[in-house]
């Protein structure tokens, strides 16, 4: 029985990466790199086992958090080589076609908006600031001290503790505050910027609540002056730690708009309205 | 890029070690869609949200895992509560 292939896409570019091409680098089925031409357009690909790589194999796979992690990494190595070469339209994660035809003609059919795409990140990068609210940190910290040390709820405990309660409340309000402003002053140097939701800190492995998970698309003339503009709002907002991540491709850039996208744009949109106007994303 | 000056975020694009985390808030949540003839995208948002239910709790069980080490931001990024 012959094995059934299909073919990985990581990323789109305008032209053809250059001499050395994508050669040195191996894919998620650890399967050379190749490229796709079509009506000006190349598709950076690999061949992948459909029997690994295939719908079921690959939800369950996706399921797991090791596989999860060595798929991601893998396509981020190809999706990054591509774009230091030349501008480069990331795909979402696991998006497999039937065969190179196939591929073909999504080139030829999506072209005018893949080529918007490419225009609007030529010449740009990606980067991340993550925010933390230190301050509504501690009080936290402070708030659960509290209601594990004392057992005998006496009136002084419970007004200490609506007390304790209340603080933790307004330094709440004061980082997602600091968070809108820092936000907004990035937003302001960008071309493009659009929040993240906040990590779950099981994940990060940080101290501190996140009150900010922002990408930025900024030229590459205004690299400097956006990181500079970093450390002077983690200056001027004491009670934030900023993180700055990146370059990365443009990945929170590259949205190409179709019915089944706006759907899920909207849910994650809606998710993260929903993290800022909630004083408590992470209950 | 070895030698590059930590302090000087320039727009290096040299492969790190970035954060599990924050590289699966972009290859799952962003990037292009395409449809059509795809087989599988992950422009379904249940399965994003299991495979990341699936994280959470394998971080909760290795909470000394090599995620640890996964978490931590890429080197070239400029930590300003260190510079």
């Amino acid at each position: 029985m012959a094995e059934e292939l299909g073919v990985w896409a990581y990323a789109i570019t305008a032209s053809r990466p250059g001499p050395q091409g994508v050669d040195d680098v191996t894919g998620v089925d650890h399967e050379p790199v190749r490229t796709i031409e079509k009506a000006g357009l190349v598709a950076v690909v690999g061949t992948v086992h459909l029997d690994e790589f295939g719908e079921e194999p690959l939800r369950r796979k996706l399921d797991d958090l090791e596989s999860l992690e060595a798929i991601a990494r893998a396509h981020h190595e190809v999706v990054a080589l591509s774009a230091r070469r030349a501008p480069a339209v990331p795909m979402r994660l696991a998006t497999v076609y039937r065969d190179d035809a196939r591929v073909a003609a999504m080139l030829a059919e999506r072209h005018d908006d893949l080529l918007q795409a490419l225009k609007q990140i030529a010449g740009r990068t990606e980067w991340g600031v993550k925010g933390y609210a230190t301050n509504a940190a501690t009080a936290a910290a402070a708030e659960a001290e509290a209601g594990s040390a004392s057992h005998r709820p006496g009136t002084s405990y419970l007004l200490r503790r609506r007390a304790q309660l209340s603080a933790t409340e307004d330094a709440r309000h004061q980082a997602m505050v600091s968070a809108q402003e820092i936000h907004e002053t990035l937003a302001g140097l960008a071309v493009a910027a659009r929040l993240h939701a906040p990590q779950d800190p099981q994940l990060t492995g940080e101290a501190g609540w996140m009150v900010l998970n922002g990408a930025y698309l900024i030229d590459d003339v205004a690299v400097e002056r956006f990181a500079a503009e970093v450390r002077a709002l983690s200056d001027r907002h004491t009670a934030m730690r900023l993180q700055l991540t990146g370059p990365w491709p443009a990945y929170s850039f590259s949205a190409i708009e179709d019915a089944v996208d706006d759907a899920v744009d909207d849910a994650v949109d809606d998710a993260v309205d929903d993290a800022v106007e909630d004083k408590d994303p992470l209950a | 890029m070895t030698g590059t000056n930590a302090a000087r975020p320039s727009a290096q694009i040299e492969p790190q070690r970035v954060a599990l985390v924050d590289l699966l808030d972009r290859v799952l949540a962003k990037g292009v869609v395409v449809s059509g003839e795809v087989i599988l995208s992950i422009a379904d948002v249940d399965l994003v949200r299991v495979s990341l239910q699936a994280l959470v709790s394998s971080v909760r069980a290795q909470a000394q895992g090599p995620l640890r080490d996964a978490a931590m931001v890429t080197d070239n990024a400029h930590q300003p509560e260190e510079g």
